[in-house]
């Protein structure tokens, strides 16, 4: 139990996914501008990333893995070079799914998420996640726990930086600097505060 | 070279550099530079990939259903930087250690994915892919910019080797630890925009609201 907390933790504060890792940037400079589609968009990423990295450990450990399809009686082969291209369409895959189930059973949050959800397939956040499960060989629970943790940390960053963004449009900044400069040192000086964060363990 | 693809090719390098002007593609750009050996290995990997999958998705363009285009254009890009990534664990095998799931990341990468969807989906096979080199070169001088900053400053070296000597080994630069973290990468693009933009007025940003004036001076303007 102590080593899901502390991977979860890990995952949330000191490899944050936007912070630390660099990942999903584009999506996190370009929707950050108001509070409310921060959080909407960083809810999506959470759910599609909670779905996807756990499932992807699936395909991994049971399909690709080196020695992993011995049970259909090839127990030589490695298809392990597939990953990327089955990883993506895994992704595209259930953002596919989530978009047209939430357009039946849930309107009114799709109404919300919906335009993001395109969005998120293409986030490197989604595949940064699965790339890392699988370069850190987590099992499954372990890769449940990260997906968790690192969709969580994502949308923690992008709230926050809405949050600052909404005020700082107020703010007199020198002509260059303003928008997309003054976001960049912003992010640098949040990511700074999360490295606060580094010598956390439990 | 007519003029034309000569101005698909060199545009994106500093006037419509895709990193300063439309924010695309930092996502992958910026956990790779803290040394300039495996930003050098990015860049040319992702030069190739952009190069070649607009070439191809230019060359089936007329053939796709416009409903399932982007499912076509990742399996084409996907397959490029598996090609990609086995020839790096194939011939540089450290540094396709150290770039780790990045190489990957290529996949996602927004610019791959951007000029395969604006450039390549409505422009003939050459020039689609002269200008897929075009957008991964200005990619390439904002990442190797970065990388020339972060690792003469943060390590004293560039390619590995000593430019400034170091205390430790009896020289006189203390290196900057902040230059080899996550923060200093946020920090340089930051100014890089900043200087890039007050260059170039037009890329300035409009602001959003109308400051007060500050003196009363100004005020009567």
């Amino acid at each position: 139990m102590e080593h899901y907390l502390s991977l979860l933790v890990r995952a949330v504060f000191v490899e944050n996914m936007a912070l630390q890792m660099f990942l999903g940037m584009c999506t996190f400079i370009a929707v950050s501008k108001k509070i409310e589609t921060a959080v909407g968009l960083g809810i999506a990423v959470t759910a599609v990333q909670v779905i996807t990295v756990p499932l992807n450990n699936l395909v991994y450990q049971y399909l690709l893995k080196a020695g992993a399809l011995s049970w259909l009686g090839f127990p030589e082969l490695d298809l392990s070079f597939l990953g990327f291209i089955c990883y993506i369409g895994i992704i595209a895959a259930v953002v596919q799914v989530m978009e047209m189930f939430m357009d039946k059973y849930m309107p009114a949050l799709y109404n919300a998420l919906g335009v993001f959800l395109p969005l998120i397939a293409v986030n490197c956040a989604i595949m940064g996640g699965s790339l890392f499960m699988v370069e850190r060989s987590y099992n499954f629970p372990e890769s449940v726990v990260y997906g968790i943790g690192s969709g969580f940390g994502w949308a923690l960053a992008i709230a926050t930086m809405a949050g600052i963004r909404e005020k700082l449009k107020y703010s007199d900044v020198p002509l260059g600097l303003r928008g997309m400069g003054i976001t960049f040192i912003t992010t640098g000086l949040m990511s700074l505060g999360f490295m606060s964060f580094s010598g956390l363990s439990l | 070279m007519s003029s034309a693809v000569k101005a698909v090719l060199t545009k994106p390098i500093i006037a419509e550099n895709p990193i300063t002007m439309q924010i695309l593609g930092i996502c992958s750009s910026l956990a790779v530079t803290t040394s300039l050996n495996v930003a050098v290995v990015m860049c040319v990997a992702l030069t190739v990939v952009t190069g070649f999958s607009n070439f191809f998705i230019s060359l089936v363009r007329n053939y796709m259903p416009s409903s399932i285009r982007i499912i076509i254009q990742m399996a084409i890009i996907s397959a490029l930087v598996i090609a990609v990534d086995q020839l790096l664990q194939a011939f540089a095998y450290e540094i396709s250690k150290q770039l780790s799931v990045f190489v990957g990341l290529i996949i996602t990468n927004c610019i791959v994915m951007g000029r395969a969807e604006a450039f390549a989906m409505k422009n003939p096979p050459v020039v689609s892919f002269m200008d897929g080199i075009g957008n991964g070169l200005g990619y390439s001088i904002i990442l190797l910019l970065l990388a020339t900053i972060r690792e003469l400053f943060g390590s004293g070296s560039l390619f590995g080797m000593e430019i400034l000597p170091l205390v430790a080994n009896g020289g006189w630069y203390q290196p900057n630890g902040l230059m080899l973290l996550a923060p200093s990468a946020f920090f340089i693009i930051g100014f890089v925009i900043w200087i890039v933009r007050t260059k170039r007025t037009e890329q300035m940003e409009k602001s959003e609201f109308r400051l007060a004036a500050h003196t009363i001076q100004e005020a009567a303007h």
